[in-house]
């Protein structure tokens, strides 16, 4: 299983910096999201990518995790030398981590 | 129940006309938005209307209102715009003229001015935020490469529009969920100091302002999440009531769909604190927001918030940033990887011999690692691969050159490469920074189509 398998992600551009949200598509999977996708945990799947740190908003309410990530698009999306200046395509990277023995694999939730 | 209708007509400068049409016809709607400018339009409208003094507005501002103002007009439905982008008097008369052209009985516009900030700028030189090391730190270090500064007018410059009763209201810069903010505080009468019930206008108008991405647009994912009717997407609307809250749903019989799942990623899209999304009128605060799924295409929001408003406007400042210069070839079949990454590597020996290795650049193969880097997903090996050389250069010449290197890899490179593609594009690019709200002096022209016959 892969996070591609119970959630949908969205990024969109903010100057240099990339948003991310991921939901669930039954909210009840909520709190495998939180305990999946820590911040280190995210910051170090895009490493290469996101130059700066990463910043996590919880909205259990929602079944959804959003993430602010600095210096991610190559100078922002009206100078960046990227073919996807805009970091549209960041979202589908994430969609790719295993969801098998989340616990084991992640650092301590925050 | 007072329930104010507004719908949005497009998400983007170049988005889809029709499902404005059917909105303007079939929606029952008290107004209709339309957000055509992303943050670099009205530098390269400004550039526009430097060359022709009558130019500067939206290019698809006429075709637009050609599709939806008879029906607008007859049903008493008010359009909303920033399709005035950097000649915001120019695209009045503009609506005036289609009005004519449809033969119209009447029409009366609504021009908000005062977003460009430009003059103010200049003479008071503000910081850059996020400004890049290296780069401009200030709007001087800009010089003469600086185009246009427009501040984000919020609801309060739109105000004064509403109220002469205008059928469109168009202006230049304006916050976009603004647009949508300003009709719905007409309507209902909300205070400018009403934080929570602003916050929850700006909430609709966030959820609205990107169109179809609400209704089911850039969200399907076959096998896990398929999406009906795509081709036929249809534009959303809401149902607003006096307390701020409201339904976001879409018209029967059109494509797409209304969930918790389209709603939850459109109100996080592009927001960075979900507690404190700044906004000229209000600090919006949705990270309480609730959204009820009521089945067939209706989804219930609630929860929204808002705290006092910032003392200071944000202004985005377009200047004139170099070129860039980019080449394209393709290799498949068997051994495509290995003679794409040889074309890579001929090409930065090829930078170096012109002396450009230290030029900001980027080489990459398109299939492998474009998107997101030699990390992840390179060890995938695809059927065929896009090499690209996209290279930073101070001159049109010189990106020509780029591009022309690539091309040499018909005859000089790897086997079998081939499909080339060369562009060579002048960066416009943005920046960001605080200016006073008395920067921005607003203003409200109306201009008026009168029938002579009668």
């Amino acid at each position: 299983m892969k996070l591609h398998d119970i959630a949908i992600a969205r990024s969109g551009d903010k100057g240099n910096r990339a948003t991310l949200s991921v939901v669930a598509h039954d909210p009840a999977h909520y709190p495998l999201l939180e305990r999946l996708l820590t911040p280190e945990r995210v910051q170090a799947h895009y490493c290469g990518v996101v130059q700066g740190p990463v910043t996590r908003h919880l909205l259990p309410q929602l079944g959804a995790v959003h993430f602010v990530l600095e210096q991610a698009l190559g100078g922002g999306v009206t100078r960046s030398l990227a073919l996807d200046a805009h970091g549209k395509t960041l979202s589908s990277a994430i969609l790719d981590l295993p969801l098998d023995n989340p616990g084991t694999d992640t650092p301590a939730a925050r | 129940m007072d329930t104010y209708r507004i719908g949005s007509g497009a998400g983007y400068a170049g988005d889809r006309i029709d499902p404005a049409q059917a909105l303007a016809e079939h929606g029952r709607l008290n107004a209709l938005v339309f957000e055509c400018l992303a943050e670099r339009t009205i530098a390269l409208a400004q550039l526009r209307r430097s060359r022709n003094p009558a130019a500067g507005y939206d290019p698809l501002l006429q075709e637009r209102l050609r599709a939806v103002l008879p029906a607008c007009l007859r049903q008493r439905t008010t359009i909303v715009s920033n399709m005035g982008a950097a000649n915001p008097l120019a695209a009045g008369a503009a609506a005036l003229a289609v009005a004519r052209e449809l033969g119209l009985p009447r029409l009366t516009v609504a021009v908000v001015t005062g977003d460009d900030v430009l003059p103010w700028v200049r003479r008071h030189n503000p910081v850059l935020m996020d400004a890049l090391p290296g780069g401009p730190a200030c709007a001087a270090d800009l010089g003469d490469r600086l185009l246009s500064a427009n501040a984000y007018l919020g609801a309060d410059a739109l105000l004064p529009a509403l109220a002469t009763g205008a059928d469109v209201v168009l202006t230049g810069r304006v916050a976009d969920p603004a647009l949508f903010l300003a009709p719905l505080m007409h309507h209902h009468g909300w205070a400018a100091d009403d934080w929570p019930r602003l916050g929850r206008g700006v909430l609709v108008g966030h959820l609205l302002e990107c169109a179809g991405q609400v209704s089911g647009g850039y969200i399907a994912d076959p096998g896990q999440l398929d999406i009906p009717g795509l081709a036929d997407l249809g534009f959303p609307l809401a149902e607003v009531q006096a307390d701020g809250s409201a339904v976001i749903t879409k018209l029967p019989g059109t494509g797409g769909c209304v969930t918790r799942l389209t709603c939850t990623a459109q109100l996080l899209y592009e927001i960075e604190d979900p507690a404190r999304y700044l906004q000229p009128d209000v600090v919006a605060d949705f990270s309480q927001v609730q959204l009820h799924d009521m089945g067939a295409d209706r989804v219930q929001v609630r929860g929204g918030h808002g705290h006092t408003r910032p003392d200071l406007l944000k202004a985005t400042l377009g200047y004139r940033d170099g070129f860039i210069g980019e080449g394209q070839i393709s290799y498949a079949g068997p051994g495509a990887v290995a003679r794409g990454r040889l074309a890579l590597q001929l090409l930065q020996h090829r930078l170096q011999r012109l002396g450009w290795a230290g030029l900001d650049h980027r080489a990459d193969l398109i299939g492998v690692d474009a998107m997101h880097g030699p990390g992840l997903g390179a060890d995938r090996a695809p059927y065929e691969v896009r090499v690209r050389l996209a290279v930073r250069c101070a001159t049109q010449a010189q990106a020509e050159r780029v591009g022309q290197e690539v091309e040499a890899l018909y005859l000089n490179g790897p086997a079998a490469g081939g499909g080339v593609t060369q562009s060579v594009r002048e960066v416009i690019a943005v920046a960001s920074a605080l200016v006073p709200r008395d920067a921005a002096p607003q203003a409200v022209t109306v201009m008026e189509l009168c029938d002579e016959a009668a």
